[in-house]
């Protein structure tokens, strides 16, 4: 059964989905199904990532039991739909259904009033279909289709509040957004295939040449998930739909984000890392819009009055630590010296900063959800004094901000910290940009927390209490979460992040499918 | 790994330890308490001592003195004013504009990439 997991992590969400509608009149029958079935998925990425670990990359080919077709000339060639799962993947699958299982169990209350439940639970698990194969997959189509079926799931969960004008707006904008970002990914895909006459990223990344035509299949690769990951100047969609979708479905679809980011370093160390000397200005392009993204981001964050829409910029802020820290590795690529020294730490900090933002911003727009719940509202100037009304909620939240600041002990603190050493010692100018983002970060919750939480009760809140308990229970996992993963970065370094880190680095392994060629 | 190495995080030149920081945690809280300690004694609290002073006017709605969101850091956002005049002009809410601005980061990016910039 382990030597199916790939395949499994696919198919049993895939049936979730294609079941949940036919629960339609069982009450709460869909919310529990989702629960289960994104619970049964957690625990197949939990055996996935041990495997992974203990026995090194996974292939899986689907109906056959050899990657490859050899001609009697001795020719290898892949032909077969391929999942090609190291350790980053894992790493990403292990993330998407934490998060989906977060969200499914904070969704039975939270969305329990609204109507059409079933296809709202069938979309979420449709979401993480498409998040896992991504993360999953070998072969830049089979990526291209996860990532419609990704970007289509979660336009429809942007808008599933659709008596709300704005909701519906935010849906159609995301849709736009993905749709052209994967026409333009199938687009460059199409250039490659033409060239080498294959899809497979391990087979093509031994015969990339870095001729102009790769190049400006890089260039629109790059730039196509750099919006789909929210990075500035092409971050406007997020705010828009990050606002409007139910808090519930805020983690799958922040995973589903940085599951473009999972496919930029992908092609970026996978797919054309045997050029590494070509990639260094690549680097520091992703160095640059990390810098400028996490900027703007926090800045604009300061300004806004909606707590949703707050934390949306965030997000975008948070992306562009991530972009810096695997951009610093990526601009030493070609220098072992500097890559030793500080370009995998560099990228350890960007990655483990995925997990930790997964975390901490579910949290937060968790709490923002609760707010929201209780409120009716997400205007922070109509709010106050709701700390003793919503102890849970505030200590949720309280968690999460000094998470998102980087203030230890909490996890952003640990992964940030990486950060601001690496960065520093490619440019110091980066590492200021990025203290002085965490300094702004905090203001801004600051502001949240003082205009929510504190100030004098406000009357029309007087009777408001704490939210129903799953949606306390998913918010105070995530915020031991932050604690533990801040308290013991070194295990989750040493088991999940540093593995991550080099199955980008070691190319060989990954264009022999970890030894099996 | 020992708990103590679990505990910390290595970088390229330095390391973190949860326990440095609840030690510094600890010595600062002392500092604290002997600073509470030589406090003024004559402090009453609930009684009109702990009220806001407002020129002897009575406060009839608590909720009108309460500082609201958009009233935090007004004078710094007063003061980044240009700034943020751009950053608004930047951000339209026009589906149309975010594809300009993806055609422009990806001309762009193709022009250092393809030109070697």
């Amino acid at each position: 059964m382990i030597e199916h997991l790939p395949a499994l992590m696919i198919a049993v969400p895939l049936f979730g989905a294609f079941v949940a509608p036919l629960l339609k009149k069982k009450g709460s029958a869909p919310a529990v199904w989702a629960v289960i079935i994104t619970g049964v998925t957690l625990g197949m990425a939990l055996l996935l990532v041990r495997e992974v670990l203990a026995q090194g990359m996974m292939v899986y080919v689907f109906g056959a039991d050899k990657p490859t077709l050899v001609l009697p000339s001795g020719y290898r060639v892949p032909i077969r739909i391929i999942f090609e799962v190291d350790a980053i993947g894992a790493f990403m699958a292990l993330s998407a259904t934490l998060m989906s299982f977060i969200g499914a169990m904070y969704s039975y209350s939270h969305v329990r009033n609204e109507t059409g439940l079933e296809k709202y639970y069938a979309l979420l698990l449709l979401l993480e279909v498409g998040i896992l194969g991504m993360v999953l997959t070998g072969d830049l189509f089979n990526l291209f289709v996860f990532l419609e079926i990704a970007g289509i799931a979660g336009s429809a969960l942007v808008g599933f509040r659709n008596y709300r004008g704005e909701a519906s707006e935010a849906g159609i904008k995301y849709l736009i957004v993905s749709a052209i970002a994967s026409l333009m990914v199938l687009f460059s895909i199409g250039l490659l295939y033409g060239q080498y006459g294959n899809l497979n990223i391990a087979y093509l990344s031994t015969q990339i040449g870095f001729n102009t035509v790769d190049v400006i299949a890089l260039g629109i690769l790059f730039t196509s998930f750099a919006m789909k990951c929210g990075s500035v100047p092409t971050h406007h969609w997020v705010p828009d739909a990050y606002t409007e979708v139910p808090s519930g479905i805020n983690p799958t679809l922040l995973v589903a984000t940085y599951a473009s980011l999972y496919a930029l370093f992908r092609v970026s160390f996978s797919l054309f890392g045997k050029v590494s000397s070509g990639m260094s200005s690549v680097g520091w392009i992703m160095c640059v819009l990390g810098v400028l993204t996490m900027f703007i981001g926090v800045t604009m964050a300061l300004v806004q009055k909606d707590v949703k829409r707050l934390m949306s910029y965030h997000a975008i802020s948070q992306t562009g630590y991530m972009l810096l820290g695997v951009g610093v590795g990526l601009a030493v690529l070609n220098d072992p010296a500097k890559l030793a020294a500080f370009g995998r730490d560099a990228m350890a900090g960007g990655i483990f900063h995925i997990i930790n933002h997964i975390i901490y911003k579910s949290l937060l727009l968790m709490t923002a959800g609760a707010l929201f719940y209780v409120t009716g509202t997400r205007n922070l100037n109509e709010m106050g004094g709701l700390a003793r009304k919503m102890p849970y909620t505030t200590i949720a939240f309280i968690v999460g901000a000094a998470a998102i600041s980087g203030i230890p002990p909490f996890n952003g603190f640990a992964s940030k910290f990486l950060i601001y050493e690496t960065s520093y010692q490619l440019s110091p100018i980066f590492a200021i940009f990025a203290m002085v983002t965490s300094v702004l970060t905090l203001a801004s919750f600051v502001k949240v927390f003082a205009s929510a939480f504190l100030g004098p009760p406000v009357k029309k809140y007087e009777e408001v209490k704490e939210v129903p308990r799953s949606m306390v229970v998913a918010m105070l996992i995530l915020a031991a979460l932050c604690l533990l993963f801040g308290l013991f970065p070194n295990v989750v370094l040493d088991k999940l992040v540093y593995p991550a880190v080099d199955a980008l680095l070691k190319l060989g392994s990954y264009q022999t499918w970890g030894g099996i060629l | 790994m020992t708990w103590i190495e679990s505990l910390t995080l290595n970088s390229p030149s330095g390391f973190w330890n949860p326990i440095v920081w609840l030690a510094f945690l600890i010595v600062f809280a002392l500092i604290g308490y002997l600073i509470y300690s030589r406090g003024n004694r004559s402090y009453k609290p609930n009684t009109d001592q702990v009220k806001p002073f407002l020129s002897g006017n009575e406060v009839e709605d608590v909720e009108e003195i309460r500082v609201r969101a958009g009233d935090i850091y007004w004078g710094f956002i007063e003061a980044l004013k240009g700034y943020y005049n751009a950053l608004m002009r930047m951000h339209t809410g026009d589906v149309r504009d975010y594809i300009l601005w993806y055609l422009g980061l990806g001309a762009v990016i193709l022009f250092v990439l393809v030109g070697g910039v």
